[in-house]
């Protein structure tokens, strides 16, 4: 038997973005949150460029507010495949009195990644940021090309995008700005979660069901993590079998309940789903534009 | 599973967003979080019943106007098959977007208003699919429930369609005309009890029974190299290996190639894809070829079966559609992108305007071409382009324009 090459749309679309990067780009990066979005690049891009390594770093901006699971699992991924890593903090910025804090009881500190993220930008140069944002997520989402051009403040020019015809990527800018690529644009939520099963990619534990303290709060299961998550005195503590769909930080991201505990089961719920992945992000439920805004800003 | 591409066009208030958004609800394929937003959203905008362009109108400017301005992508999937939508903004200022959404489908659906008929618009899109050769073209004759489901409205935009295609450059397009009412359902997913008269299949049946294979192009193997990998590791050492998507055909190991620029005569000696070596590689696929002689393979070569040559020009002709502020002018120097490869072009001469509304059929001269015109002009490029005629392999023929002050995407070129 001829043993032949069958074509995985999504995937080839994907490596192909990949290679285009670093033939455009001079220093490019890779965004890496170690969500199962960014895990999924990873193997993408390892797959673009075998047998020689990932030709670029990846850039964690490390809120301060993690899963200790995600952090765990990033350095053990980093360690195994060889990879540069560089962390920028949230918390050094708030030190600095450059950005502040949110307060009360929806403080997050997913909108001053931003201001860690540009200045990550200029202080390496670097002018290809590549994130895991999928059209599929968000209704602003949709509108976002695979190379996104940032001016130097890292805004999003929503109404003057370039035209990306067929599949020919322009990564032509000017000194300064900076191009955002995203090169699973078109995969869904379910398409990540097959592919995870299919190659059999590892993933944090958290994406699986598991026992956790939390509380419940505007119909949404909160971790309870005190020193990260603000908790009124009311809002009671219960331990439930829960899992994440993403993984943002604490303060942002809301669990499911869940007894997916294997890959196959998890694959199996997305499947039969009825509430979106973002309904469980509580920083797209500020308002209706809330993604939109946040990218003008320069948001990832 | 495999995915089917589709753009939408139609003019604004013609119920495009609605459509889609029916057939995001009726496939189930809209969240309960999403439809409590769209029900939510509906209500403060005082409307009894659920506007579904809610879902796809991203930007705040859009649902402030209530208009679509950019080209936005929606995902959904039966159990057959999965769907990307391109859906593309009615405006004739935003022709460019609907040129970018047609440029990546295989199929398009066109939204006419059952009451207003075949409008400028319409001729538009119509001409704009033609020149993009869209395959499998389907006019979707909405708002049939203001025209009281009556037969003759839909029997004279299909006899009015049918004249334009007799003017068409692309004669073998396939074009379906569906009847239906975006708002309340009819001939989108189920069969409408209103119009017993109509013998066809919905929409949905139509999607869910076109064959990848009847909108795909297959011509001859493409395979330009995107990046040269070489991974300075000591047990692949003398690795040399071009990094490129397979586009038209196929390869398999022993092919014999030429590489250009250059004509160097080699044979492919391995297909690499991650860890793994295959015999063949299909259509589409991404992967990293080795030759078996050591011979100069750079960015933006094209490597092709020996027996399968492009075309090899400096100058070229093409049918062009601007889409930017700054018009297209002779004289002007330009950078081309086609396909990976970069060159830089000067404009020799617009020939012709070409008025869409027409179909193409009143050419005019024309000094410039402003934003969203088309025209045909000519040009040289520094380096040999290795290209097809756009009428015999799409991906191959056509190339973009790069503004060399603003570094943005001018416009969209067919060669032929």
């Amino acid at each position: 038997m001829m043993k032949v090459l069958e074509n995985n749309a999504l995937e080839s679309e994907s490596i192909y973005i990949f290679r285009e990067v670093v033939a455009q780009f001079e220093k490019p990066v890779l965004l890496f949150s170690g969500g199962k979005d960014s895990i999924t690049l990873v193997r993408l891009a390892q797959k673009a460029f075998f047998p020689a390594k990932i030709p670029f770093p990846l850039l964690h901006v490390d809120t301060g507010h993690n899963f200790p699971e995600t952090i765990a699992f990033r350095d053990k991924l980093v360690e195994e495949l060889g990879l540069d890593l560089i962390v920028r903090y949230v918390q050094d910025n708030i030190d600095a009195g450059k950005v502040k804090e949110e307060s009360g009881r929806y403080a997050s500190r997913n909108m001053l990644q931003t201001e860690t993220l540009l200045d990550a930008i200029e202080e390496f140069g670097f002018d290809a940021c590549i994130g895991g944002a999928r059209r599929d997520e968000e209704k602003a989402r949709a509108k976002e090309r695979i190379f996104s051009v940032r001016d130097d403040f890292g805004q999003w020019d929503e109404k003057n995008q370039r035209p990306e015809v067929f599949d020919m990527l322009n990564g032509d800018i000017e000194l300064g700005q900076n191009v955002r690529v995203f090169p699973i644009s078109n995969w869904t939520e379910l398409d990540v979660w097959s592919y995870i099963q299919k190659e059999g990619i590892e993933i944090p534990s958290i994406y699986f069901a598991h026992k956790r303290d939390v509380f419940e709060r505007d119909g949404l299961i909160w971790s309870a993590h005190d020193e990260y998550v603000f908790r009124e005195k009311d809002e009671v503590i219960t331990q439930k079998i829960v899992r994440f769909r993403t993984v943002g930080d604490m303060s942002c991201t809301a669990a499911v309940e869940s007894n997916a505990f294997t890959i196959d089961n998890v694959v199996k719920e997305i499947r039969e789903s009825s509430i979106s992945e973002r309904g469980a992000r509580i920083d797209d439920k500020r308002s209706e534009a809330a993604m939109e805004k946040r990218k003008q800003q320069g948001y990832f | 599973m495999d995915v089917l591409k589709i753009a939408t066009a139609g003019s604004v208030d013609d119920g495009k967003s609605t459509l889609i958004g029916r057939l995001l609800y009726d496939t189930k394929s809209l969240t309960d979080d999403k439809l409590e937003a769209i029900a939510q959203n509906s209500k403060k905008k005082g409307y009894d019943y659920l506007d579904f362009s809610l879902a796809t109108d991203g930007l705040v400017a859009e649902r402030e106007q209530g208009i679509t301005i950019d080209v936005a992508h929606i995902y959904f999937s039966t159990a057959k098959r999965s769907y990307i939508i391109a859906d593309t903004p009615g405006h004739v200022e935003y022709t460019r977007n609907m040129v970018t959404g047609a440029s990546t489908s295989q199929v398009a659906i066109v939204l006419i208003d059952a009451r207003k008929g075949v409008i400028e618009q319409t001729k538009r899109h119509f001409f704009i699919n033609n020149l993009l050769r869209i395959k499998d073209v389907i006019v979707a004759v909405n708002k049939m429930d203001l025209v009281d489901f009556d037969e003759s409205n839909f029997t004279k935009i299909k006899l009015d369609m049918l004249s334009l295609q007799e003017n068409a450059v692309y004669k073998d397009q396939k074009i379906t005309f569906i009847p239906i009412s975006a708002l309340n359902g009819d001939n989108v997913v189920e069969k409408s009890e209103n119009m017993l008269w109509y013998q066809g299949t919905s929409l949905l049946d139509h999607l869910e029974n076109t064959s990848i294979e009847d909108v795909k192009d297959v011509t001859q193997t493409r395979f330009q190299v995107q990046t040269v990998i070489r991974p300075k590791k000591a047990e692949y050492h003398d690795f040399r290996g071009y990094a490129g998507k397979i586009k038209g055909g196929d390869f398999s190991v022993g092919d014999e190639i030429i590489v250009l620029p250059g004509n160097t005569s080699s044979t492919i000696k391995e297909i690499h894809f991650f860890d793994q070596t295959f015999e063949k590689a299909v259509n589409g696929t991404s992967v990293t070829l080795t030759l078996v002689d050591d011979i100069d393979v750079s960015r933006g070569d094209v490597i092709v079966k020996a027996n399968e040559l492009p075309r090899s020009e400096k100058n070229l002709t093409a049918t062009v559609c601007w889409m930017d502020k700054t018009p297209l002018q002779a004289g002007k120097k330009y950078k081309v992108q086609h396909g990976v490869h970069k060159v830089v072009s000067k404009i020799t001469a617009i020939k012709t305007l070409i008025q869409p509304e027409e179909l193409g059929t009143k050419h005019d001269v024309a000094e410039a071409l402003k934003m969203n015109d088309i025209g045909e002009i000519t040009f040289k490029v520094n380096k040999e382009l290795h290209f097809d005629n756009y009428a015999e392999n799409k991906e191959n023929g056509a190339f973009i324009f790069i503004d060399p002050q603003t570094n943005t995407t001018a416009g969209v070129g067919f060669i032929g």
